[in-house]
């Protein structure tokens, strides 16, 4: 109850607010130095580092590219990683669940951005803590695998509305699992409606054109006359 | 260190954001002068991701040991409201899919459901 020294003062202040200012700076920086920065966010295990192995195989040969990676412990993705880009680097979140805008900026402290055309974020295993995280990123790809549920979408709705594009991952599974990719779709729609939705397999190399097109043109013009 | 469950680990969500929530009490009750905070008055949307039973616990946890420890958690839950430029109009879907129900269409904006912000304090 109320007493009479009591008084209500108004806030209205986002509750990530120095996340938001962190992570827009970040990107007025990115900008600047034009490169592009696309983040990854799925559940654990759903194929984004092996994904990512292959993306980078091919994108490395034709544009100057870095990767961070955020996991609870282990450095093993940042190793498998390396194989593909010379420029990676582990964030170890220790019992954080997610990435955070000044994890990033820490990261990135010693880089010379202005020497990279992409920039690519693997955000922890997680899809829940990431939403709610702006990293400065330009894109945010949501990654679903066939072995999954294909309501997974109706269950986290906040990752997949916050995302731009989804990958349907390990579709080279999909028959033996019996994944549906109709109801997959429609999930993906009812909560991100109109959300480009791309089928890959890291195996078989489904797909991949049509991601590394995509990425591409989230490049700066200038960039993609020098390739 | 090895991965946390599952459990724990979407629990250690919210702990960030009530410990955000402390640094924010604490700048914004030392900028109006108040020694004591009664009250945090937090609106949550549906779509930002938080969940509130979890909220409140991970609050008490962050609270304890500083000025805020008895500081209590109102809670505003806030639902979707969405825009839908084919029907030119709102509509408020019960749970979190946005589709518009009338036309189906893609266009979709969302004007509330997203929010994570301390709305007021209640300051003695």
């Amino acid at each position: 109850m109320m007493n009479v020294q009591t008084r209500l003062v108004e806030v209205r202040a986002n509750i990530l607010k120095e996340n938001d200012q962190l992570a827009r700076a970040l990107r007025e920086r990115f900008q600047q130095a034009g490169v592009s920065v696309v983040s990854f966010v799925s559940s654990p295990g759903s194929g984004k580092t092996a994904f990512l192995e292959k993306l980078m195989s091919r994108l490395g040969v034709t544009h100057r590219i870095a990767a961070l990676v955020g996991d609870l412990a282990t450095e093993n993705d940042a190793v498998r990683l390396s194989r593909a880009c010379s420029q990676v680097k582990q964030i170890t979140t220790g019992t954080v669940c997610h990435l955070d805008a000044k994890m990033i900026a820490a990261a990135i402290e010693d880089w010379k951005l202005d020497e990279l055309d992409l920039l690519l974020i693997e955000n922890v295993g997680n899809l829940v803590c990431p939403s709610s995280y702006d990293l400065g990123e330009a894109m945010r790809v949501v990654l679903l695998s066939a072995t999954e549920g294909e309501d997974k979408p109706l269950k986290y709705p906040t990752i997949f509305n916050t995302a731009d594009v989804a990958l349907i991952t390990k579709m080279d599974l999909a028959a033996a699992v019996e994944f549906d990719l109709e109801a997959a779709r429609r999930s993906i729609n009812a909560v991100r409606p109109g959300m480009r939705v791309i089928e890959v397999s890291s195996k078989t190399g489904q797909g991949m054109d049509e991601v590394i097109a995509l990425l591409e043109s989230t490049l700066k013009p200038r960039q993609l006359i020098s390739i | 260190m090895w991965p946390l469950p599952v459990v724990l680990a979407e629990f250690m969500h919210e702990l960030s954001i009530a410990l955000s929530m402390i640094e924010q009490i604490a700048e914004e009750a030392g900028k109006h002068g108040g020694s004591k905070v009664d009250a945090v008055y937090v609106r949550i949307g549906v779509l930002s991701g938080v969940d509130t039973e979890a909220l409140k616990f991970a609050f008490q946890i962050a609270a304890a040991g500083t000025p805020f420890a008895d500081t209590r958690l109102e809670i505003e839950v806030v639902p979707l409201l969405v825009y839908c430029s084919q029907c030119a109009s709102t509509h408020a879907p019960k749970g979190t899919e946005v589709l518009c129900p009338r036309c189906i269409t893609p266009a979709q904006q969302i004007l509330h459901g997203r929010e994570l912000e301390v709305a007021a304090l209640e300051i003695a």
